[in-house]
């Protein structure tokens, strides 16, 4: 039987599996709502021991990269990450297990070429184009809302 | 001297077949808690066999598997003629380190997860071109081939239904002039591509390149599939398997009676988490040395075809946004 591209993707589909989506779903806000819980709970934590608002802000991101960090090298992080999905790749602590897990992976290529080098593949995209985004609309605030 | 026949432009047909002497395997920790983790020669509870990184730990893995081959025969290196085998490492690199130090004449090849098909295919033609003792070989490991194609391995993402679990392991073949079972013919595959483009499902990438050689191969044996006492595929996992079922059935080729599939064999997916089966080219090797010769050789069977399947792609080329290119190369075993 000769089948064309289109053909084939149709006889491939029919014969796969979705992702169990409303599963995944559900996991994903359920951790990913119990993080930012965990987020506001150092936040009133950090408040009550007389820290301004914007520095318990930053003091509750460098909480969640640190803990995201640790539970990253001591092979833990991916058990819950699998498990929630987006839940933990949306808050920061995904991003934090971004950039530990190739310094783990790649530290035998060595400290600079390795380590440094490699860091940022999976994180590099998010903080070139946040940045990017971040100058396109600093140029419409300048140009219009100042 | 002639020492084959071409039945086609694609498959060959031994004059004096190569004949298998020995084998072995060794696995890694989660291959042995499979359902075949008793049947493999070696298994190895640490992953970095012993190793400072992944990429060591494949080729310690390659070498001692071939090491205790010769061991198991009582060989040397240098009876050895030559050596015909590869890995899933950029530049082959497992492989080639390990030949380093075996220091055996080397064929180094990549076939992707078809290596093991293709090592036995290009050894076979060795031996019967005159060569004494020949070793095919390929393995793979699960952390180096994810290091190298998907995330670091403490990345934390979730993989699709149709993901594979890359199978930390490696199978060697001993060629040559006596032992059992013997290979009769081969079928040197033909790349298709049929447009797939999703790294995650491999299975419907390969299935069209396994569909087209079993074709031709039965077409020029002039055979048909209940000839054969059982078909095995390398690595088409859960929904590939399927896919080539159905491939061949709307050719009228029913295969379904006594065809498996190596990577739905090496794990169990009630038990382990690997979503659609085990894939990488030390699935098909590990599971050929660890089942399927050892089961031929006790006499429980006595015809097979051995099919392994590799997707020629690399992460370069995903990114690119091409299609996956694949082929499968046929070996058929046979006990006189």
């Amino acid at each position: 039987m000769e089948l064309t591209k289109n053909q084939y993707a149709a006889f491939v589909k029919k014969r796969s599996s979705a992702s169990p989506i409303v599963l995944d779903t559900a996991r994903a806000f359920a951790v990913g709502g119990f993080i930012c819980v965990v987020g506001q709970a150092l936040k009133n934590f950090y408040l009550s021991q007389g820290m301004s608002d914007t520095l318990s802000s930053t003091a509750v991101s460098v909480t969640l990269i640190a803990a995201a960090a640790v539970l990253t090298a001591f092979h833990i992080f991916d058990y819950i990450a699998k498990f929630s999905g987006a839940g933990t790749l949306v808050p920061i602590t995904g991003f934090a297990n971004s950039v530990v897990s190739p310094a783990i992976e790649f530290k035998t290529e060595g400290f600079v070429t390795g380590l440094a080098v490699k860091m940022f593949i999976i994180a590099g995209p998010v903080i070139v184009y946040g940045m990017a985004s971040a100058f396109v609309a600093g140029i419409i605030y300048f140009i219009f809302m100042r | 001297m002639k020492s084959f026949d071409l039945l086609a432009p694609h498959t060959i047909a031994f004059d004096d077949p190569p004949k298998v002497t020995a084998w072995h395997s060794t696995v890694g920790p989660m291959e042995a808690e499979g359902p075949l983790g008793g049947c493999f020669d070696k298994t190895e509870s640490d992953p970095y066999f012993g190793q400072s990184s992944w990429e060591c730990a494949e080729s310690t893995l390659f070498k001692n598997n071939i090491i205790n081959l010769l061991d198991k025969e009582c060989l040397k290196s240098s009876d050895i003629d030559f050596m015909t085998g590869g890995d899933l490492l950029n530049q082959c690199t497992a492989s080639g380190f390990a030949a380093r130090d075996l220091a055996i004449p080397h064929i180094g090849l990549y076939g992707a997860c078809s290596t093991m098909a293709e090592s036995l295919l290009v050894g076979s033609l060795l031996v019967s071109g005159g060569a004494n003792r020949v070793i095919a070989s390929a393995c793979s490991h699960f952390c180096s081939a994810e290091k190298q194609y998907r995330y670091p391995l403490e990345y934390g993402s979730q993989r699709t239904p149709h993901s594979q679990w890359t199978v930390t392991g490696s199978g060697a073949v001993l060629l040559g002039t006596s032992g059992s079972p013997v290979i009769t013919h081969a079928t040197c595959g033909t790349v298709i591509d049929l447009g797939i483009t999703d790294q995650n499902h491999m299975g419907a990438a390969m299935a069209p390149a396994f569909a087209d050689t079993i074709k031709k191969h039965l077409a020029a044996l002039n055979a048909s599939p209940k000839d054969y006492s059982m078909i095995f595929s390398g690595d088409l996992g859960k929904f590939g398997k399927k896919i080539a079922i159905d491939l061949l059935k709307a050719d009228g080729i029913d295969i379904s009676q006594n065809f498996e599939d190596c990577g739905c064999l090496i794990y169990d997916p009630n038990r382990q988490d690997v979503h659609a089966g085990g894939s990488g080219c030390g699935c098909s090797a590990s599971v050929l040395t660890g089942y399927i010769l050892p089961a031929m050789r006790k006499g429980k069977m006595d015809r097979v075809l051995f099919i392994a399947t590799g997707a020629l792609l690399s992460p370069l080329t995903t990114q690119q946004g091409e299609s996956i290119p694949s082929i499968a190369h046929a070996i058929e075993f046979r006990t006189p």
